[in-house]
């Protein structure tokens, strides 16, 4: 489980999160949502220490991530997987080598047990056979699931998305939405996903919660969202009009 | 202020980089790469450039002695001498500054907008230490065997004119280049290189590594990765050579 308590930061002197507590539990899916600039990327960089917060604690399985050491720090970042906007794969090295980058960082494995680990993680997101093409040679999905590949490579057990569903069309979307899911509840990770799709939130928000102008505004399910009695968390949610479709006919 | 705020965050920077290694099989790896990436890759621009400035430094030579009492051996001494006290040092950076610098900056500036950077501190790695310490050492190591190369070649250059040109003749030319040799002109001049290679590394890793935005701020931080570390070694070559010269 991963715990954050009164988190707020700022950029010189605009407030970006104003005292953020959220609970993110274990073996779930947790939703991150919000408009463009609202704070949720700044919120999951200061979960995972690529940012630090001015005020407030992170908390991983009952551990303070902010008062830690780098050493502490490190031990808890071998335990985390991430999968970045962009696939974030390092352009200079093929798919397998990528995968195996974590893999020779942090775990004592030979060539073939780092081969055999390699191999596991592209099937388990189906993309067996593509070990030796360079980032530049596959498309975007495929990128993305390369990306995830390389995040379980250590069995980790917090798994973070950044906008997992951005540039791809709905089916691969789907798709990356359904591996993420398969993922935290076959591992039992603690999920935490970054997104303003709203086709991720039906599918497969446990908990999802809406952050606005750097506060937590709503905090609930994909179940009661759609009833929730709030303008801002509405005017996010039914923007599109299909969503308002979705509204009358529910 | 901005100049002093920039001077301390390099610092910073560079203290990261060397504080916490990565692992050295790791490492070893990217050396060999950079070595040939960063130096190999130099050889063929670093030729072209000494074999005709050695050629047009002997021709001007040459063609500036009218006096009957400058022996014809001081075409040779005068080839001879810029191309290991300055040219093959400070130009051959400068030049490097230009090439190496804008290819370090926009790499890691690149991988900087592209999350990649970010991915490696999540893995737990120093991202500092792992993409710039490689290339720091591989331009250390390798420098001053282009520093060499680029001496040998200009000289070269020279005696090739003396030879075709008929301006000096090929004996005096040789007589030059070996009159009254200082082997500390040598150890000087790799001395100059070894900081070079560090300036020409550093500082353009330094504003890749803090780039912000996109494109366009990549661009941005490689013109002045290249300028700054430009002025850098100017600078550095007073120095040093007020310090070991004077």
């Amino acid at each position: 489980m991963i715990e954050l308590k009164n988190i707020h930061k700022s950029f010189s002197d605009k407030q970006v999160l104003h005292g953020i507590d959220v609970q993110y539990e274990k073996g779930k899916t947790n939703l991150i949502i919000g408009a463009s600039g609202s704070g949720k990327s700044v919120l999951t960089k200061c979960t995972v220490g690529l940012m630090e917060p001015d005020q407030g604690s992170v908390f991983y399985d009952g551990q303070d991530f902010t008062k830690m050491q780098l050493d502490g720090k490190k031990e808890i970042r071998k335990k985390i997987g991430m999968l970045f906007q962009g696939g974030a794969l390092f352009d200079s090295l093929t798919v397998e080598e990528n995968i195996k980058f974590p893999l020779r960082m942090h775990a004592s494995m030979t060539e073939k047990e780092m081969e055999d680990r390699v191999n596991f993680c592209l099937g388990r997101v189906d993309m067996s056979g593509i070990n030796d093409r360079f980032p530049a040679e596959i498309s975007g999905g495929m990128q993305k699931r390369v990306g995830i590949a390389r995040a379980i490579s250590l069995q980790p057990s917090y798994l973070f998305c950044d906008e997992p569903n951005s540039g791809l069309d709905p089916s691969t979307s789907i798709l990356i939405d359904n591996l993420i899911k398969e993922l935290t509840e076959e591992y039992q990770i603690t999920t935490i996903v970054v997104t303003h799709d709203m086709n991720s939130v039906m599918e497969i928000g446990d908990h999802v919660i809406f952050i606005h102008k750097g506060h937590k505004h709503w905090e609930g399910t994909k179940d009661t969202i759609l009833k929730a009695n709030n303008k801002e968390l509405s005017d996010l949610v039914f923007a599109s009009d299909l969503m308002k479709k979705v509204r009358q006919l529910s | 202020m901005k100049i002093l705020h920039n001077i301390g965050e390099y610092f910073i920077l560079m203290a990261r980089t060397f504080s916490q290694p990565t692992k050295s099989s790791l490492i070893r790896k990217q050396i060999l790469f950079e070595i040939n990436s960063l130096g190999l890759g130099s050889m063929g621009i670093i030729t072209i450039i000494s074999a005709f400035m050695g050629a047009v430094i002997t021709l001007q030579t040459a063609s500036n002695i009218d006096s009957a009492l400058i022996p014809d051996y001081t075409v040779g001494f005068t080839a001879r001498q810029s191309m290991i006290l300055e040219f093959s040092t400070t130009i051959i950076a400068l030049i490097l500054a230009g090439k190496v610098g804008s290819n370090i900056a926009s790499e890691i500036g690149m991988m900087r907008v592209t999350e990649q950077i970010d991915a490696l501190e999540i893995m737990g790695v120093n991202s500092a230490s792992y993409l710039i310490v490689p290339k720091i050492i591989a331009a250390v190591f390798i420098n001053p065997f282009l520093a060499i190369w680029s001496m040998f070649v200009g000289i070269s250059g020279g005696y090739l004119v003396a030879e075709f040109s008929g301006v000096v003749s090929t004996d005096a030319y040789i007589e030059g280049v070996q009159l009254d040799f200082k082997m500390f002109s040598i150890y000087y001049a790799l001395i100059k290189t070894v900081v070079f290679a560090f300036i020409i590394t550093s500082i353009p890793a330094f504003y890749g590594y803090n780039v912000k935005g996109g494109a366009l701020e990549v661009g941005i931080a490689s013109t002045r990765g290249v300028v700054t570390s430009s002025i850098v070694i100017l600078i550095a070559n007073y120095v040093i050579t007020q310090l070991l010269l004077i």
